[in-house]
C-alpha cells in the first residue's frame, strides 16, 4: 500500500490544504424528523450523516430487560449508496457490527439510564453520505439527538479521531488520510470531566505521539462541542414550525 | 394498538362523511411536497423528497454485473426498499419486511413498465452489463410512503450520472454524461373509507381506511398498479381513479427537475 500511497503532506498543509490541527467544516441540525422523538443531521467534511433517537419505551424483548437501568440499543448503519465505490450490501457488516457495539458502550456511560429501568432507548444512525471519520460523526450527531429527545444525561459527547500522516500527528482524517495514513485514532470525550468514552487505534505509534495525538483531540473536541450546544440552542433559538430534513 | 385504530377509524370516518379531512385538505389534494434534486454526491444520483412529514431519500448507484441468462443483451435494474427504524417506531431494523418489499417491487414496477430507462443501451461486452440500484430509504413515516418513493425515484433517475467505463470497469469519480431517460414516471395512491375516496393519505388516515390504490403513470399512460387492504374499490373508482391519476400525475412531474 505504502508504494501506492499519496503524498499526504506538501508544504506542512494536507490534501484538502488543512493545518495538521484543522478540523473539517462541522455543521449540525438537530430535530429534522417528525416521528422519531429526537434527531439530528451532521455534515462533516463530505459525511452526511442522520441520527435518531426512541424511548425510553417498554424494552421489547422482554428478556433484555433490566430492573435497574434503561437498555440502551445502537445501530450503525450505512446506506447502500454512501460510499463512491461499488452499491453497499445490504443487511450489517462485521465492520457496522462492532461499531455499533462500542458507540452504544460509549452512551451506556452517559446516559443517566438508571431513571428508567425495565425501557429501551433506540439511536438509530445512517450513514447517508460517507468521507472517513463516520463512526466519530455518527456519535456527535447521536449525542445531539439524545439531547433532543430530551433523555437525560451526565454529558454532551462528542468525538474525532487522529491520525499521523508523513511522520505528523493530525487530527479528523479524510478518506485518503484514513486508507493511506499510518494510523488512525477515534477518541470520544465526555467534555466535563474530560473522560474518554470510546477508544480505538490501529497503525504504529510512538508513547509521546499517542499522547500528543490525545491533546489535539482535546482541543478539536472542545470545538466540536460547541457546535453541538449551539445546534441544540438554534432548535429552542429559532424554532420551526416544521421539521424537514434539507441537504445542500 | 387495535382500540387506537378503532378511535381512528370513526375520527377519520366522521370527518370524511362532512366531506373534510382532518388536516383541512380537500379530497383530492396533495399535502405540501417538497423536491430537493442531489442532495448526495458519491452516489450517482440521489433525490429527497418530503410530502407532508413523509421524508424519503433515495440513492442510484453503478456497478459492473453478470446479465441475466434469458437477457443476455440487457443491463439489470434493481430496486429496493428500506423502512429505516429512525422512520417510524413501527419499522424495526432487521430484513425487509413484507411492507418494504411491496413499496419496493411497485416503485420498480412502473419505471420497468415506462421503459424510462433503456436497459438496452448498458450492455458493456459479452457477459458484462450495467447494474443500476435504486435504494429507496424512508426516513420519516407519515403515510403514502409510495408516492414519495415513486417521485424521489424519479427525480434521482433524472440527476443521474453514467459512470465512465475503461477496460471494462467503472473509473469512480468520473462520469460520462446524463442518463438519458425517458416518460416521467410518478404514482398516486388514493384511499378509501366507506364510500369516500381521498388522495396522498396520511398515516392516521392509512391507519383508518378500508384499503388503497397505487397508479404509477406517464403523461399518456398508467404503468403499475397496486391495491392494498382489506377492502374493495369498486368498478366505477377504478374506472375514475385510472383516469384522475394521470390528470394528478402531471401536477407532480411538474415537481421534477431535469
Amino acid at each position: 500500500m505504502a508504494d501506492s500511497a499519496p503524498k499526504l503532506l506538501v508544504d506542512g498543509k494536507r490534501i484538502d490544504g488543512r493545518a495538521l490541527d484543522e478540523l473539517r467544516p462541522i455543521k449540525i441540525v438537530a430535530r429534522v424528523l417528525n416521528d422519531a422523538e429526537g434527531s439530528a443531521y451532521i455534515e462533516w467534511g463530505k459525511n452526511k450523516i442522520l441520527a435518531g433517537v426512541y424511548g425510553p419505551s417498554e424494552c421489547i424483548p422482554k428478556h433484555d430487560q433490566s430492573l435497574y437501568r434503561s437498555i440502551i440499543k445502537f445501530r450503525y448503519n450505512m446506506a447502500p449508496f454512501s460510499g463512491l465505490e461499488e452499491h453497499g450490501k445490504s443487511g450489517p457488516s462485521r465492520r457496522s457490527r462492532e461499531l455499533s457495539k462500542v458507540l452504544k458502550e460509549a452512551f451506556e456511560n452517559i446516559i443517566i439510564s438508571e431513571s428508567f429501568p425495565k425501557t429501551q432507548i433506540e439511536i438509530y444512525v445512517e450513514v447517508l453520505q460517507s468521507d472517513g471519520g463516520t463512526r466519530c460523526a455518527a456519535l456527535t450527531a447521536a449525542a445531539v439527538a439524545l439531547a433532543d429527545a430530551g433523555i437525560p444525561m451526565k454529558d454532551l459527547p462528542c468525538a474525532v479521531a487522529i491520525c499521523k500522516i508523513d511522520g505528523h500527528m493530525a487530527i479528523d482524517p479524510g478518506k485518503e488520510e484514513d486508507n493511506y495514513g499510518e494510523s488512525d485514532m477515534p477518541v470520544a470525550f465526555a467534555m466535563r470531566n474530560g473522560d474518554i468514552l470510546l477508544f480505538q487505534m490501529d497503525g504504529m505509534l510512538t508513547h509521546e505521539e499517542l499522547v500528543q495525538g490525545l491533546q489535539m483531540a482535546k482541543k478539536a473536541a472542545e470545538k466540536i462541542h460547541k457546535i453541538q450546544i449551539d445546534a441544540i440552542r438554534k432548535v429552542y433559538d429559532e424554532p420551526k414550525e416544521e421539521r424537514l430534513l434539507l441537504i445542500k | 394498538m387495535e382500540i387506537i385504530d378503532e378511535i381512528k377509524k370513526d375520527m377519520l370516518f366522521s370527518f370524511l362523511s362532512k366531506g373534510r379531512r382532518a388536516d383541512g385538505r380537500g379530497m383530492m389534494d396533495f399535502r405540501k411536497i417538497v423536491v430537493q434534486p442531489s442532495p448526495l454526491q458519491n452516489a450517482e444520483g440521489s433525490s429527497l423528497v418530503a410530502i407532508g412529514k413523509t421524508q424519503v431519500i433515495v440513492g442510484i448507484k453503478f456497478d459492473i454485473a453478470a446479465p441475466f441468462p434469458d437477457k443476455p443483451d440487457e443491463g439489470i435494474l434493481s430496486t429496493s426498499a428500506d423502512l429505516l427504524p429512525l422512520a417510524s417506531s413501527m419499522f424495526e431494523a432487521g430484513p425487509p419486511s413484507d411492507e418494504s418489499i411491496e413499496l419496493a417491487r411497485v416503485v420498480d414496477r412502473g419505471i420497468r413498465s415506462a421503459n424510462t430507462i433503456d436497459l438496452k443501451s448498458f450492455f458493456i461486452e459479452e457477459g458484462k452489463v450495467l447494474a443500476l440500484y435504486i435504494d429507496i430509504y424512508v426516513l420519516d413515516h407519515d403515510g403514502n410512503m409510495f408516492d414519495a418513493s415513486a417521485l424521489a425515484a424519479m427525480q434521482a433517475l433524472l440527476c443521474t450520472r453514467l459512470p465512465k467505463i475503461e477496460d471494462g470497469k467503472i473509473v469512480r469519480g468520473e462520469y460520462a454524461g446524463k442518463l438519458p431517460t425517458k416518460d416521467k414516471v410518478v404514482s398516486c395512491t388514493f384511499g378509501k373509507l366507506g364510500d369516500k375516496v381521498f388522495i396522498d393519505p396520511s398515516l392516521d388516515e392509512e391507519r383508518g381506511m378500508d384499503c388503497r390504490i397505487t397508479f404509477a403513470t406517464t403523461p399518456t399512460h398508467i404503468c403499475a398498479g397496486q391495491k392494498g387492504g382489506w377492502g374493495a374499490f369498486s368498478y366505477k373508482d377504478i374506472v375514475e381513479l385510472s383516469e384522475l391519476a394521470i390528470k394528478k400525475g402531471d401536477e407532480l412531474r411538474s415537481l421534477l427537475r431535469d
